[in-house]
């Protein structure tokens, strides 16, 4: 048993914020994520070439530094420090994660190319009607010839309008819950008859609505088994979890900071409302969140190996936390701020934005406590 | 980063499960069972037992009869004690004045006090809260005067925990009454049985006689039981605090807590269906593993610092924070999954009393239990007195 990181680890963190820091103030961030494109794509060239990081939780042998599912955390809390846009997860953790797992000519032939930064993915899995059920699916792939034609509708698609590809989950078979007849595919994001609606999200991102009208895409790009995938699907998107768990973490640390700064700063009654004992055992019960974050994602990623139950009880039990978490110290850092704290003019809300958006992200607490339960409290 | 255990760890984690199953006291299994108030001899059974074997005292430093052990064997042992449920070794020995007394001790008292309580010979209590010095406990009263080799103390103290069994108290005492509060305060260690002392028990909600008051009256110590500089008192009482709060998280008790609460409510009824089915009780069960998860691995994090050199910083004040909250759903899980059977007072197994209490056995310490474990919010510095040591100690406020 061992909780320390390694110092490739801690390298890798020291670069990273390093670079973040001179590239990725506050002000410059506003400037591009308003900007037409809604993103620099420097940064991620430059994520890509100049610090290896795309590669950091890749294999040796596909290029990567050997890294797993503690580098993803690393990179994800640092991009929660600074509102990071930049398409890691959708790019690195789910479809890096799916290739890793899937392996073989697709993984020898796309992880380079993730490493490389010659591709953003992004995962199109959530549909109108599926709430956090990742087997409700209606969109559907039906076999013609050797490839597959794909109709349906996609609901909120992070980072679709920059994606070079899409990670499409979709029908095979069986009805519209069923475990089985469940399909990924990692397709062409250009193909004939893709539609997308693009859109800013409130938390500075982009998305897009996905509408396939009869695309045809090619047998190749079906990743696992036909069919069968629904597995492999809860697997990545558990590690999706925990690294958004890991961005939480760093998102509740800048809200935290934030207000402890502002509050030694702020004179009311004539003195910093730092002084005040209930802003202070509030901040405590804020720093106490940021913590307990910290160790539930720790204790997610390390616990992503095991048989998929546990892991299951595992990813849920973190994120139910973590959810609440962002929301407590969230609302907190925005009231103790003041009416400051609910304008557009300080860092502190749009902190509070992205944490918001991360509470439900990959399933809300009471999702998380449900699954929870199911795995571990039968009776 | 990792969780697993190496294959010597595995090795010792055997050990540790065969010795407790080989040497456990049978009869205080069955009195645990039957949930009843423990005595003193029960309380010492098992320490007598891990003192032969050299495991009494795990944190301790190997010269002073510690066992060496890792982070990791430590967490090991502390976890399969509370899963095969052994009753608590008492702190006040072993975890408060023992480590007070290889820090900050002469030779002389390291010699003496130290081998004693190893092996259980002397019964310690804490000396430390006053009628009128709760949280603010540098306001102490109790003087300490001295003349020629001893000191002549006078004063009360209050809440002293199983006072009634103590041979020996250490003691936080006024030295100078016009330095400023927390630089006149004295560290002794004072023999119950001096002439001048009397106990006297409080009764708290459970009917439980736990905690005490003690009455110093011209009570005579010598010199040489004072540790540490005369008026340095409080960098003891400021380091013992620290070492206190590590403890009191109780993770691996606690997890023990949550399978004990889980069991009755698997088989309470509610309905036709167990407790646990009940989707209110069962979301509160769930809630209060994942926060027990949150809290074991902020442990874990904190004793990889320690393990790096660190000793346990203020951000103990978070496990105890934490760690007594988890304490008190837990017991409070516990009344309500009871039911009716929470209401009988059972006074316990008197002289020639040997009525078996009503209801289930689970049942009849809820509610003292749950009455009783209000305690751990306030005590050992309480959790707002824990709030105010972050808000100054680590976050700079």
């Amino acid at each position: 048993m061992d909780f320390t990181y390694t110092e490739t680890q801690d390298m890798i963190r020291d670069t990273l914020s390093r670079f973040l820091a001179d590239t990725y103030d506050f002000e410059t961030r506003q400037k591009f994520i308003n900007s037409d494109a809604g993103r620099d794509p420097a940064i991620w060239t430059a994520l890509a070439q100049e610090l290896g990081m795309l590669g950091a939780a890749f294999a040796e042998e596909h290029g990567g530094l050997g890294g797993g599912a503690l580098e993803n955390a690393i990179v994800m809390e640092e991009l929660g420090k600074v509102l990071g846009i930049e398409p890691y997860l959708p790019t690195v953790v789910i479809a890096g994660g799916a290739l890793k797992a899937v392996g073989g000519a697709q993984a020898d032939k796309f992880i380079p190319e993730i490493i490389a930064g010659n591709v953003i993915v992004a995962f199109a899995y959530a549909e109108p009607q599926g709430r956090y059920d990742l087997a409700n699916l209606r969109t559907t792939a039906k076999k013609d010839g050797a490839g597959y034609v794909l109709s349906g509708h996609k609901s909120v698609v992070y980072a679709a309008p920059w994606a070079t590809h899409l990670l499409v989950t979709a029908r095979t078979g069986g009805g519209q819950r069923d475990r089985d007849g469940v399909s990924l595919f990692l397709i062409d994001a250009n193909l004939p008859g893709i539609v997308r609606r693009d859109y800013p999200t409130v938390d500075g991102s982009r998305a897009s609505e996905i509408y396939f009208e009869n695309v045809a895409i090619p047998a190749d790009a079906l990743l696992g088994g036909e069919g069968t995938a629904l597995p492999l699907i809860e697997q990545i998107v558990d590690e999706a979890t925990v690294a958004v768990c890991a961005e939480a973490t760093g998102v509740m640390q800048k809200l935290h900071e934030g207000t402890l700064e502002y509050t030694q700063q702020r004179k009311q009654f004539g003195v910093p409302i730092a002084k005040f004992q209930v802003l202070q055992h509030r901040m405590v019960d804020m720093f106490m969140e940021v913590e307990q974050a910290r160790s539930m994602t720790i204790m997610g990623t390390l616990k992503l190996d095991l048989p998929a139950a546990e892991r299951k009880a595992a990813v849920s039990a973190a994120k139910s936390k973590v959810s609440r978490g962002a929301k407590f110290v969230g609302q907190n850092a925005v009231q103790t701020h003041g009416g400051i704290g609910i304008t557009q003019e300080l860092a502190i809300g749009h902190y509070f934005k992205r944490a918001t958006m991360i509470e439900g992200q990959f399933g809300s607490a009471d999702y998380h406590l449900d699954r929870y339960e199911q795995l571990t409290l039968a009776d | 980063m990792d969780m697993e255990f190496s294959p010597e760890d595995l090795a010792f984690q055997r050990e540790v499960r065969e010795f407790i199953a080989e040497n456990y006291p049978a009869d205080l299994r069955a009195k645990q069972d039957e949930g009843e108030e423990m005595a003193k001899e029960d309380f010492l059974a098992w320490h007598k037992i891990l003192y032969k074997k050299g495991w009494v005292a795990p944190a301790w430093p190997v010269e002073y009869g510690g066992t060496g052990w890792t982070p990791t064997q430590r967490f090991i042992w502390s976890e399969e004690t509370a899963r095969a449920d052994c009753i608590r070794l008492l702190p006040f020995g072993l975890a408060m004045v023992g480590p007070v007394i290889y820090t900050f001790g002469t030779p002389e008292q390291k010699a003496y006090f130290l081998p004693r309580i190893l092996s259980g010979e002397d019964w310690w209590c804490q000396g430390y809260s006053e009628p009128g010095s709760g949280s603010d406990l540098a306001s102490l009263r109790t003087t300490a005067v001295r003349d020629g080799d001893h000191y002549i103390v006078n004063g009360q103290k209050t809440w002293t925990t199983l006072a009634q069994h103590a041979d020996w108290g250490f003691f936080l005492v006024r030295t100078d009454k016009d330095a400023k509060q927390q630089e006149g305060i004295s560290f002794l260690l004072i023999d119950m049985k001096s002439p001048g002392i009397t106990v006297r028990p409080i009764i708290t909600l459970g009917g439980e006689h736990e905690v005490n008051e003690v009455w110093l009256e011209d009570v005579r110590v010598p010199v040489e039981q004072r540790v540490y500089e005369e008026n340095k008192g409080w960098t003891c009482a400021k380091f013992l605090l620290a070492h206190e709060r590590t403890g009191i998280a109780g993770v691996a008790a606690s997890k023990r807590g949550v399978e004990k609460v889980k069991a009755i409510a698997r088989t309470e009824l509610d309905g036709d269906k167990p407790l646990l089915a009940n989707p209110f009780f069962k979301r509160k069960i769930a809630e209060l593993e994942v926060d027990l998860t949150a809290l074991e691995f902020t442990e874990l994090r904190s004793l990889a610092g320690a393990n790096a050199g660190k000793g346990p910083g203020p951000e103990s004040s978070l496990l105890k924070i934490k760690g007594s909250e988890i304490q008190q759903r837990l017991t409070e899980l516990t009344l309500e999954a009871v039911g009716h059977y929470g209401a009988p007072y059972f006074r316990g197994f008197g002289e020639g009393d040997n009525e078996h209490p009503i209801g289930p056995d689970y049942a009849h310490r809820a509610a003292p239990t749950y009455f009783n474990t209000r305690k751990t919010t306030i005590y050992g510095g309480s959790n707002e007195i824990q709030r105010n040591i972050i808000a100054k100690m680590v976050l700079g406020l």
